[in-house]
């Protein structure tokens, strides 16, 4: 009770400094000057009276001390103290400031993005009830989760160990409510999945187990909240509503809650449709096709009580049931296990293991910006050793100044941690929405959550005392009397540091980062210009999915031509030729091809595997691809015509020695037909833009149909302007059709992905290694011009030029970074190998590229040495001089 | 001490109290006479004593500190406590080695 009030109190008192010091004083005055009297009285001189009196009261200073250590709280008194004498010095140094906060928020923020994106797909699980029990069931043979269907069924009805399973495909579909038809990417699931999952509807219903009557008997859609909200507009009045799904019938039964975003971590669906319905979904289906493997997932919640190791047993029993009952379908059956939202084995160890690198590289990000912050520190400790000194020499305590020195850095530490925080929840947000792949409904919730922030936060203190701690030893190592007398001390090291050598290792490690980047960048600008094989330019691309708008195969030819023929009749189209899928496209088929004479068509002996295309008559016209040898196809070649190919000219050389040969050869496909060489045209980039020569064949599309149209339609001006007349040219043909219009330079955006990726990354952490660098020499330079203060001083009082006074300041900064950045340079070259994997022709023999690395550290250097510099030629000896 | 004192001599300031306990201990506790506020503030904040600023013997201005009814109480408590840790160490060193057997 008395310590409580004695707590308010002192709560009271720290508001009210002021007025309890006034009171003190005088209490001190008054009880002097009774004892003075009373000296006097007792026959002392007035001032031996006074001089004794003093005496005996003590020391005042030190018991002022203690009497406001009793009256208020000195912890959080001593605290504000500090903090302010913090504020008020970041206000005299503010670079100092900016550079220590700036470091900080960005090796913070780094380390709370790449925590936030494994905080989102490793540490957190699904979203759904129970996730921890939940599995994926996949064939021990392979990574990938793929099963047929009657296996499905069997694991189902066999199995002892889960709850349900339940099985999910994804597919894209078109979708037409009236108006404009669009494209959207579904699950296809077993009627099971949101009744074993445990996910309750938001509105509406869930399709159940009982809705589920064989093929094509449960045409109902469930939105996800994210569809009903883009698409719907939040309307509750859309359940019920049919809608046509590549042309079907649909009908509308509810939507799912919006935390609910399916059962892979990254593939936001736009809505689940039931698994039986496979064939109008797809196209085809394969319900009773034991050895086509066409189900994506299978996965389930393990009943209570039963382990992984039991359920494996369990599932392998059931394998070997299907070995021996279906020898030739299944093969060799056993099972496995694995966590279904990185799909298990397929994306989950290389995402583990990309994760921990970069979170790796963070970490160390981090380590060194405090290391160079710590070398700032002890640069601003030095310099202030003599204040530090009179302060110890007038009785502070060793702890106090420490305190403030920590006050100190946890402020900066705090501040570059809240801006580090604040930029990577931007970051996050916009990794959130950001598609990289606009034909991929490729979502991540990236939301920050207690735990990033909790992690941010961590991560901020332990720096704070980090570089914090770096100046302790000096202080505690102040000798107040001799710096007090001498001024400081200065000790020029001459030996290579620990310090030193780190540095330089940063200013190496930035080096071949801006030499990666600027390789990477200029391979990336080649690559638009590139040759591969078709000419981009001009062109627009317009992709559609016949089967979406309800043709069977038997339809598709004919709509082709028709939608070819419509396409000419545009203003400003040249040539207008189709595809199933263009080359560096997304979906690059290969096939395996053997020569006429195998007769044993076993895949051990194919001759070639070619990527595959099958292509209109103007194909090649429309994408400038040359003809070398023979002719291409015409509108003759079809189902009554013998089996004709183009192929390119590697192919032809691998098949029939040469280009000429090829013309009229004939090779066999796999199912051992025999098809005819007509033409051959240049080679090309198929798959992606660092490829090797591979070869291709193109096959007429009147012989083998395929429902996946690409319009592929040249013009003799910007093809841009014609997108409007070309979609209403395809909507008045069919408007149910969707239509995906973009150039082809904008569809080239997937395979250029990876090395634009590459170039990002590499420029974020060149950007990321500058700053290291930066702070790094600024510290050290800034250190080495305090501590030679008064040797400046003395060079310039001799008469000392600029140029020595540089040089005698910062030549070691010099030295380290003309070191550091030819050892990087070095490295960025050899880097640069590992680059051309990626990147297009990135190669660093490019003068372009030497001499900007060269500028670029150079500017860095500068930059970092600026303050210093300014500050060692501004020394004024007489000034320094006298103040010594 | 300063409880008792202030017990004592009724209201007090504190060159009063520092002279006063000198006085009575015969000098021998002659500390820093200055320690004094601290405590007497302490006691203060504790609600034991309180403080009101008053006229000195000379009819200077001078802050006297008195005893709070809660001060009284509080002196009891440690009179007592007091008197029964001297009477169970006086009892320790009344023992004599023959009456422990």
């Amino acid at each position: 009770m008395t310590s409580l009030r004695r707590f308010l109190t002192r709560l009271l008192n720290s508001a009210t400094r002021r007025a309890r010091d006034e009171r003190l004083r005088e209490e001190i005055e008054e009880h002097i000057a009774l004892q003075t009297e009373e000296n006097l009285r007792a026959g002392l001189s007035p001032i031996e009276a006074r001089r004794q009196a003093m005496l005996k009261f003590g020391g005042v200073e030190a018991m002022k001390q203690d009497y406001r250590a009793e009256r208020g709280l000195p912890l959080i008194e001593h605290l504000l103290q500090d903090l302010r004498f913090a504020l008020r010095l970041w206000r005299k140094s503010p670079s100092f400031t900016a550079v220590a906060v700036v470091t900080l928020a960005m090796a913070i923020g780094a380390n709370a993005v790449v925590f936030g994106v494994l905080n989102a797909l490793i540490l957190r699980p699904l979203n759904v009830p129970q996730p921890e029990s939940l599995y994926e069931v996949k064939r021990a043979d392979t990574k990938y989760p793929f099963q047929s269907y009657p296996d499905y069924l069997d694991l189902c009805d066999r199995n002892r160990s889960f709850d349900a399973l339940i099985a999910n495909n994804f597919a894209p579909v078109g979708l037409y409510t009236g108006g404009n038809p669009s494209r959207a990417w579904v699950y296809e699931v077993s009627g099971n999945y949101f009744d074993a999952l445990g996910i309750q509807s938001y509105v509406g219903r869930f399709f159940h187990s009982s809705d589920d009557h064989g093929p094509n008997s449960a045409p109902y859609i469930v939105l996800t909240h994210a569809y009903w909200h883009t698409r719907f507009q939040d309307d509750h009045r859309v359940v019920g509503r049919t809608v046509q799904v590549n042309k079907y019938p649909f009908t509308i039964v509810g939507v799912a809650p919006p935390e609910f975003q399916g059962t892979v971590l990254f593939f936001a669906p736009d809505f689940f449709v039931p698994l039986v319905n496979a064939e109008q979904i797809e196209g085809s289906s394969f319900f009773n096709a034991r050895a086509n493997r066409w189900v994506f997932m299978t996965i389930g919640h393990l009943r209570a009580g039963v382990t992984p190791e039991q359920a494996v047993a369990d599932l392998n029993s059931i394998g070997a049931y299907l070995e021996k009952t279906y020898p030739k379908e299944d093969g060799k059956t056993s099972f496995s296990l694995a966590r279904p939202g990185l799909i298990g084995d397929v994306l989950g160890p290389p995402m583990r293991a990309f994760l921990a690198a970069l979170m790796l590289l963070a970490a160390l990000i981090l380590l060194a910006a405090c290391a160079n912050l710590g070398s700032l520190f002890a640069a601003r400790a030095a310099d202030r050793s003599k204040e530090v000194a009179l302060r110890l020499a007038l009785g502070a305590g060793r702890g106090r100044i420490l305190r403030q020195l920590f006050t100190e850095a946890m402020l900066i530490s705090l501040l570059g941690g809240a801006v580090g925080l604040w930029g990577s929840v931007v970051v996050l947000r916009g990794l959130a929405v950001w598609q990289p792949f606009s034909q991929f409904p490729l979502h991540v919730a990236l939301n920050p959550d207690a735990n990033v922030y909790g992690v941010a936060l961590l991560l901020t203190i332990a720096s704070g005392f980090l570089f914090g701690a770096v100046p302790v030893r000096q202080v505690l190592h102040t000798n107040p009397y001799e710096i007090v007398k001498s001024g400081t001390i200065t000790r020029v090291g001459r030996r290579i540091t620990v310090r030193d050598a780190l540095i330089a290792a940063q200013i190496a490690i930035c080096a071949v980062l801006v030499t990666s980047s600027m390789v990477a960048v200029r391979g990336l600008f080649r690559s638009l210009h590139g040759n591969f094989g078709f000419d981009p330019g001009n062109v627009m691309l317009l992709e559609t999915e016949l089967n979406m708008a309800g043709y069977g195969s038997d339809a598709i030819p004919a709509m082709q031509r028709r939608m070819v023929d419509a396409m000419h009749t545009i203003q400003g189209v040249k040539v207008v030729g189709v595809i199933d899928d263009p080359p560096l496209g997304t979906g690059a088929g290969r096939t395996l091809i053997f020569t006429d004479q195998t007769t044993d068509l076993r895949p051990g002996n194919a001759a070639a595997a070619p990527f595959i295309y099958i292509i209109s008559p103007e194909y090649f016209d429309a994408a400038s691809t040359a003809l070398q040898e023979g002719r291409a196809f015409t509108w003759h070649d079809d189902k009554n015509a013998p089996r004709v190919a183009v192929v390119n000219r590697l192919f032809a050389r691998k098949l029939f020695g040469s280009e000429g040969n090829a013309i009229g050869g004939y090779f066999k496909r796999r199912d051992g037909t025999r098809v005819q060489v007509v033409g051959v045209v240049e080679d090309g980039k198929y798959h992606d833009l660092t490829e090797d020569p591979s070869p291709a064949m193109f096959l007429p599309m009147l012989q083998s149909p395929s429902s996946d149209t690409w319009l592929v339609v040249r013009s003799n001006r910007d093809p841009q302007q014609l997108a409007p007349a070309m979609r209403d040219t395809l909507h008045a043909l069919d408007a149910g059709l969707p239509v995906v219009i973009q150039t082809w330079n904008q569809a080239m955006n997937v395979v250029q992905f990876p090395p634009r990726m590459a170039t990002i990354s590499l420029g974020v952490l060149g950007v990321m290694g500058a700053m290291l660098s930066i702070t790094g020499i600024f510290g050290m330079a800034a250190y080495s011009v305090s501590k030679r203060l008064r040797e400046l001083g003395i060079r310039i009082a001799l008469g000392a030029q600029r140029k020595e006074v540089l040089q005698a300041a910062l030549g070691r900064a010099f030295k380290l970074l003309a070191f550091g950045s030819a050892a990087g340079l070095l490295l960025g070259i050899l880097a640069s190998r590992v680059l051309a994997s990626i990147v297009y022709q990135a190669t660093p023999r490019d003068p372009l590229v030497l001499a900007g690395v060269v500028v670029a550290m150079a500017l860095l250097g500068l930059l970092a040495t600026w303050i210093p510099a300014q500050r060692a030629l501004s020394v004024d000896p007489a000034i320094l001089l006298r103040e010594e | 001490m300063v409880l008792k004192t202030l017990d004592v001599l009724g209201p007090q300031h504190g060159y009063g109290i520092a002279r006063r306990i000198e006085q009575i201990s015969g000098d021998v506790l002659a500390v820093n006479q200055g320690t004094l506020y601290p405590v007497l503030l302490k006691l203060e904040q504790e609600g034991v004593i309180a403080s009101e600023w008053g006229a000195s013997e000379n009819n200077r201005r001078a802050r006297f500190y008195r005893l709070t009814r809660e001060g009284r109480k509080q002196l009891q408590v440690e009179t007592q406590d007091w008197e029964q840790t001297a009477a169970i160490i006086a009892r320790f060193f009344e023992v004599k080695a023959e009456d422990l057997t």
